[in-house]
């Protein structure tokens, strides 16, 4: 009896499981579907999910209107370049709290979260106004710079979280063992601390491939990434929902395959080193 | 060699002073156990001397040199820790061998002595799992290993078997005295366990709120306690105590007599009158805790099984060559 009820259970959390997943994960589904249809039956009322005209021509026609590869290569500089600098300064930071914290330790930490509790939008205009003084509208570099200070309080968090985890006795053991500072950072902490590392960066990397506020309003066209590709289908000659959806669908799909393929350590990152 | 000596050593946590003036003649290839309550600083003072910890005063001399301003890198002492602290990225050579590589050896050479070491540890099979992947036992000799690999000058161990089932516990501190003996390689030894202590120490000290009380071989601390603290603490059961009368009869404040000195008889012999309140049988030994009365509550062991139960009246009569005697602050009288 007790096995029977136990089955019954895990069949119904299974279930509840993939239910809850496909409705999370429906709207990209449509997306892809959407992508797929003539302008027209992409906001047929009833809809069609999967009996209509497929046609590849919105890829075609997206290809032609905007440059899908400058873009892309914008979004991978700026994800790419704003974590690679995030990481090198957080790095140090995050290590010095974690193993030499001070009194003010917390403080600062929480200090720096607090700067993520501003809505970006309220300096959006001084920062408009520098950026533009100093020339840096529409730059890769200004995008960079700004992603990278946006993000940093989040990584240097997710840094600190995971070094606290690693045991003081496994680097004192390491001093015992004759290891100078340097070789214990090399043999010991870094191998211990690459998962922490890993996922830290993968989920920086999609934050920035994903963030919309300031990659809109800082550029236009030369440094423009995936983001403002998709928004230019939104306005201003009006929505087109299949072109909108081949975009979106190109725009995601390489933060998608890498997500995929680094499922493990992103589940990690994204629950700050909860699963061991 | 591994000739360790403290001289005046203090350690303090910002106001709080943890080690006040500690002085220790550690002789070479000798075991000394540290032993204490909790909280009474014993690793403190085994940091102090592995290093891993400042000295607030005083000087560590190990081999006649003075350390205090050494890295613990570079004093030749290897330290087991109560978590084992294994690198969990390496395998069990890689633990095994880490400090050999740090000390440059060339890789042939660190092979051997790792397989040397696993050999003597019974580690063989398991060269080249991870530390995940082996039980505590066998984590506690990968640790091991890794201390004894190096050849340093002393062992220093903290707690090393408390995560051990009692069982393992037993065998383990067989095997770790063995392994002291045969390497004759100075020892360490940290722990609460004053059995451990007992048994495996050449020389114990022992350990109260910061302060060396006694310093000796282990029947002398069990024949000779230098004052009331050694005396409760050393021995199981512990030493009973009594004041008034009986004390004074003896020119002391108060007398101690461990259970094992009490001549149990039945009621009507000389000596404490008292009622059991509880009896243990072990078959081996026969604990009695006994309701003296104004002398408060007595325990006494027979060797052996003795028909006693809880409810009898007995008399228990010190064996007059092993009475304790202690004054008022609780230092010991002789003679
Ligand atoms: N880093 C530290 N900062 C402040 N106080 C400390 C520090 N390390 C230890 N102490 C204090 O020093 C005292 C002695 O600690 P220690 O760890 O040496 O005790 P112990 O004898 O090893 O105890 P146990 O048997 O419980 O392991 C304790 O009161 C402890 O609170
Ligand atoms: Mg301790």
């Amino acid at each position: 009896m007790a096995r029977m009820a136990t089955t019954r259970r895990v069949m119904i959390s299974t279930a509840a499981a993939w239910l809850f997943g496909f409705l999370i994960f429906f709207p990209i589904l449509w997306m892809g579907l959407a992508s797929f249809k003539t302008e027209l039956e992409a906001f047929a009322i009833p809809p069609s999910f999967l009996f209509f005209h497929w046609t590849t021509e919105n890829y075609a026609t997206v290809q032609e209107r905007s440059d899908y590869l400058h873009h892309a290569m914008n979004s991978i500089i700026i994800a790419g370049g704003s974590t690679l600098i995030a990481l090198l300064i957080a790095i140090p930071a995050a290590w010095s709290m974690a193993f030499s914290p001070t009194k003010r330790t917390k403080d600062i930490l929480l200090w720096m979260l607090s700067t993520k509790m501003m809505p970006p939008v309220g300096v959006l205009v001084p920062i408009y106004l520098i950026y533009k003084s100093l020339g840096l509208l529409d730059s890769r570099i200004g995008l960079v710079f700004i992603l990278c200070l946006g993000n940093l309080p989040i990584v240097i968090w997710m840094l600190f979280t995971y070094f606290k985890e690693i045991p003081r006795d496994i680097l004192e053991a390491a001093r015992m063992d004759g290891a100078t500072i340097g070789r214990e950072l090399v043999y010991v902490l870094t191998p211990m601390a690459i998962p922490g590392l890993a996922s830290t960066l993968l989920l920086n990397l999609i934050l920035a491939w994903n963030e919309a506020f300031w990659t809109l309003n800082l550029s236009t066209s030369s440094a423009a990434p995936l983001t403002t590709f998709i928004a230019s289908y939104s306005s201003p000659e009006g929505l087109f929902w299949a072109k909108l959806s081949a975009a979106s669908t190109l725009a995601i799909a390489p933060i998608l395959v890498l997500g995929w393929f680094s499922q493990k350590q992103l589940v990690r990152g994204l629950t700050f080193g909860a699963v061991k | 060699m591994g000739q360790i000596t403290l001289q005046g050593v203090q350690k303090s946590f910002g106001p709080v002073h943890i080690i006040k003036g500690a002085d220790l003649e550690i002789a070479d290839g000798s075991f000394v156990v540290f032993v204490g309550p909790s909280g009474c600083g014993k690793t403190t003072l085994l940091r102090l001397i592995a290093g891993l910890e400042d000295v607030s005063g005083g000087k560590i001399l190990i081999d006649g040199k003075n350390v205090v301003d050494t890295p613990p890198a570079k004093r030749g002492l290897s330290m087991v820790f109560q978590s084992y602290a294994l690198y969990p990225h390496m395998s069990v050579r890689g633990n095994i061998g880490f400090g050999l590589k740090m000390a440059g050896l060339p890789k042939d050479e660190i092979n051997r002595k790792v397989e040397a070491a696993a050999a003597t540890l019974n580690l063989t099979p398991y060269l080249d799992r991870k530390p995940r992947e082996l039980s505590g036992g066998q984590r506690q000799r990968v640790a091991i290993g890794r201390a004894i690999v190096r050849e340093p000058k002393a062992f220093l161990f903290d707690e090393p078997l408390s995560n051990l089932d009692a069982a393992l516990r037993v065998q383990m501190r067989i095997e770790v005295t063995r392994l002291q003996k045969q390497l004759g390689t100075t020892a360490i030894y940290v722990t609460h366990d004053q059995v451990e202590a007992m048994t495996m120490a050449d020389k114990i000290v022992v350990l109260n709120g910061g302060k060396i009380e006694q310093y000796g071989s282990p029947l002398e601390l069990y024949e000779r306690p230098a004052n009331l603290f050694v005396a409760g603490f050393i021995g199981s059961p512990r030493m009973n105590f009594v004041t008034g009368e009986p004390a004074l009869q003896k020119g002391a404040a108060t007398i101690g007599v461990r259970p094992e000195h009490l001549k149990i008889e039945r009621d009507g012999g000389g000596g404490w009158q008292g009622t059991i309140a509880v009896a243990e049988h072990l078959g081996s030994d026969t604990f009695l805790y006994v309701d003296a009365g104004a002398l408060g509550m007595l325990t006494a062991r027979y060797i052996g099984e003795l028909s006693l139960h809880a409810g009898d009246r007995v008399s228990l009569m010190p064996d007059p060559a092993r009475i304790h005697r202690f004054d008022e602050s609780g230092n010991a009288l002789r003679g």
